[in-house]
């Protein structure tokens, strides 16, 4: 087996890895031998010599957290190393459309009038896709999408949405719904339950399947538009199909979890540098790495300190300094 | 009698308000390298973009073997016509084996990626221009010459009939040009129709079989080199004066043409 075969592998069997240890952790102190127990007792009937908070905890807290952080830090590295390809430019974001920006004011205005989780899931989901449409149509000109014109385009939309956020915190009631609303904004998964996880997996699913189909065209759009076309691809239906997974994605990864930054930014640069800039393997590859740097990030926000701390901050707190430390290794050429 | 490999029909194009050419007439067959001459701004490049279809004329038409170019899909067009782009940056270390193999994207289904076979065409292709031993290299870090020889390998893997190369050897040093040059001469040996555009007269001379030259969007005259390229044709061309040497080509015994600029100015009348 070649030596890029078994880092492969490797990525691919380590989530399972961080997935079953970040079972072990969590506040309120399980033995592990209590924790196999009850995975065991899951599937072959035993005897429950455990109280029924620590099956619960373990059934219905850390397992769907522990899923959610993987499907979402998978979705937004997924997205993060596509939008990267299609626009050629390694700093870009899976949010670099508006679909973060415009998610929040979606959530923000849901929690301003309403006190439904599922209504605010929607509204940000609903705002998320919005905010790229307008994008892509601010952004289309002579029938085509210049990737100059779409990054300008995301750039005018973020900014609106995060004034209308603004706005809507503004003119929340300060004891109640705006620390709601900045918690929301900060990104966590301390609420994550099986409804989460059954309402993000089909469109971050679907999403992802569409770009893993499509990963290899990835290649030849990063090469730009005009030599894409001369290699027979529509760059057009190509590009827009991908901005369709990548916001899809990212929309309902944001619904559920809150903004979550820097994940789609950096994962795919660690992906890069363990198995090189093809599509075709870093696609997979950044969906391994994302999904376990989540969970690392989330086993870190619900250990750490006594209270949550959120997940947001800790990507930038981690985030920047290696995203520096890149910055500087590669002397801005990313080469 | 078969129709012409490619072929240009009274061909017109402009942005907005903005006449870039007009009234070009081009035919170019199998084992042909047709050079299309002109200074910087001529029309070569948007003439170029016209006859693979990316742009469409404003008047006028292109047949690919006889056949309308724009009845024509994106992949049929890239199964027969490969396009060699100025050189660029590409924004990612793809090693030199994956980007020839992004010639294959035209023969493969939306969501496959290249097979073996697909590589092995690829190698095939690579030591055919000479490049084989680079296959594992990034391709950002080898020079312009590889480089513009890889993009030509590229093309090839497309396995196309008809090769446009923009400014081949633009930004490459006097050694590189002639590997790339003779590289293309060695591709119309072997069948296909090349057609290339260059700055430089002397290119035509030594490496075309026919030439077009082109001065504000037309074309002055269309030919072979030593009948179309003259100190006249070649003054109204540049707008500069030159002169033309004859030299015994040490190589094959066999007289050739050679361009030389005036040193000094000399008062041309511009032509229209």
């Amino acid at each position: 087996m070649s030596l890029s075969k078994k880092k492969l592998l490797i990525l691919m069997i380590s989530p399972i890895c961080f997935f079953l240890i970040s079972l072990f952790l969590g506040r309120y102190a399980i033995p592990p031998l209590t924790v196999i127990q009850v995975l065991i007792a899951k599937i072959i009937p035993t005897p429950h010599t455990w109280p029924k908070t620590v099956e619960a905890i373990i059934i219905n807290v850390r397992i769907p957290r522990a899923l959610l952080a993987m499907v979402i830090g998978a979705g937004l590295s997924v997205s993060g190393a596509s939008f990267q390809g299609i626009f050629s430019n390694p700093l870009v974001s899976p949010d670099i459309l508006g679909v973060s920006a415009a998610a929040g004011f979606g959530a923000a205005l849901a929690i301003l009038f309403s006190q439904s989780g599922l209504v605010t899931q929607m509204s940000a989901f609903g705002f998320g896709i919005l905010g790229v449409t307008i994008t892509y149509l601010i952004s289309r000109v002579y029938r085509t999408t210049p990737t100059l014109m779409l990054v300008l385009a995301g750039v005018i939309i973020a900014a609106l949405f995060g004034a209308l956020t603004s706005a809507t915190k503004y003119l929340a009631d300060p004891d109640a719904k705006l620390p709601a609303i900045t918690f929301w904004l900060m990104g966590s998964l301390a609420s994550s339950s099986w409804k989460d996880v059954l309402r993000a997996c089909p469109p971050i699913g679907a999403g992802m399947a569409g770009l893993l189909m499509l990963r290899w065209r990835i290649n030849l759009l990063s090469m730009g538009d005009e030599e894409a076309r001369s290699l027979g691809v529509r760059t057009e239906a190509l590009k827009g199909s991908i901005i369709i997974c990548c916001t899809l994605v990212t929309a309902a990864a944001v619904c559920v979890s809150g903004v979550i930054g820097w994940i789609g930014l950096i994962v795919p640069h660690i992906a890069r540098m363990l198995v090189g800039p093809n599509h075709k393997v870093l696609l997979p590859a950044s969906m391994a790495a994302g999904a376990c740097y989540l969970l690392l990030i989330d086993d870190i926000a619900r250990t750490a300190t006594a209270t949550e701390i959120p997940l947001g901050i800790i990507t930038a707190v981690v985030g920047a300094p290696f995203f520096a430390y890149l910055l500087r290794k590669t002397k801005g050429g990313w080469k | 009698m078969m129709p012409p490999l490619l072929r240009l029909q009274d061909g017109s194009f402009c942005y907005r308000d903005k006449d870039i050419f007009s009234g070009l007439n081009l035919t170019m067959n199998r084992g042909e390298v047709l050079c299309v001459l002109g200074g910087n701004g001529c029309g070569k490049t948007t003439l170029l973009k016209c006859l693979n279809g990316s742009l469409r004329l404003r008047m006028g038409h292109v047949y690919l073997k006889g056949k309308y170019i724009h009845s024509m899909s994106s992949v049929e067009i890239a199964r027969r016509m490969g396009f060699v782009f100025q050189e660029h940056s590409p924004p990612f270390p793809f090693s030199v084996i994956e980007v020839v193999q992004m010639g294959r994207a035209p023969h493969l289904h939306l969501f496959a990626s290249p097979s073996h076979r697909d590589r092995a065409i690829a190698e095939k292709v690579l030591e055919m221009v000479g490049m084989l031993h680079l296959r594992k290299k990034p391709y950002t870090q080898i020079s312009g010459g590889e480089r513009q020889l890889v993009l030509i390998a590229r093309t090839l893997a497309q396995e196309p009939e008809v090769i446009l190369l923009d400014e081949p050897t633009s930004h490459l040093d006097f050694k590189n040009q002639t590997l790339v040059l003779r590289m293309v001469n060695k591709l119309a040996q072997n069948g296909l129709g090349v057609l290339m555009t260059s700055h430089l007269p002397d290119h035509a001379l030594l490496f075309s079989s026919r030439v077009a030259l082109m001065k504000n969007g037309r074309f002055l005259s269309v030919g072979r080199p030593e009948e179309v390229m003259t100190e006249e044709s070649l003054k109204e061309t540049y707008g500069i004066q030159v002169n033309l040497a004859t030299v015994i080509d040490p190589g094959n015994g066999k007289a050739l043409k050679l361009v030389i600029p005036a040193r000094e100015p000399v008062e041309v009348p511009e032509a229209h």
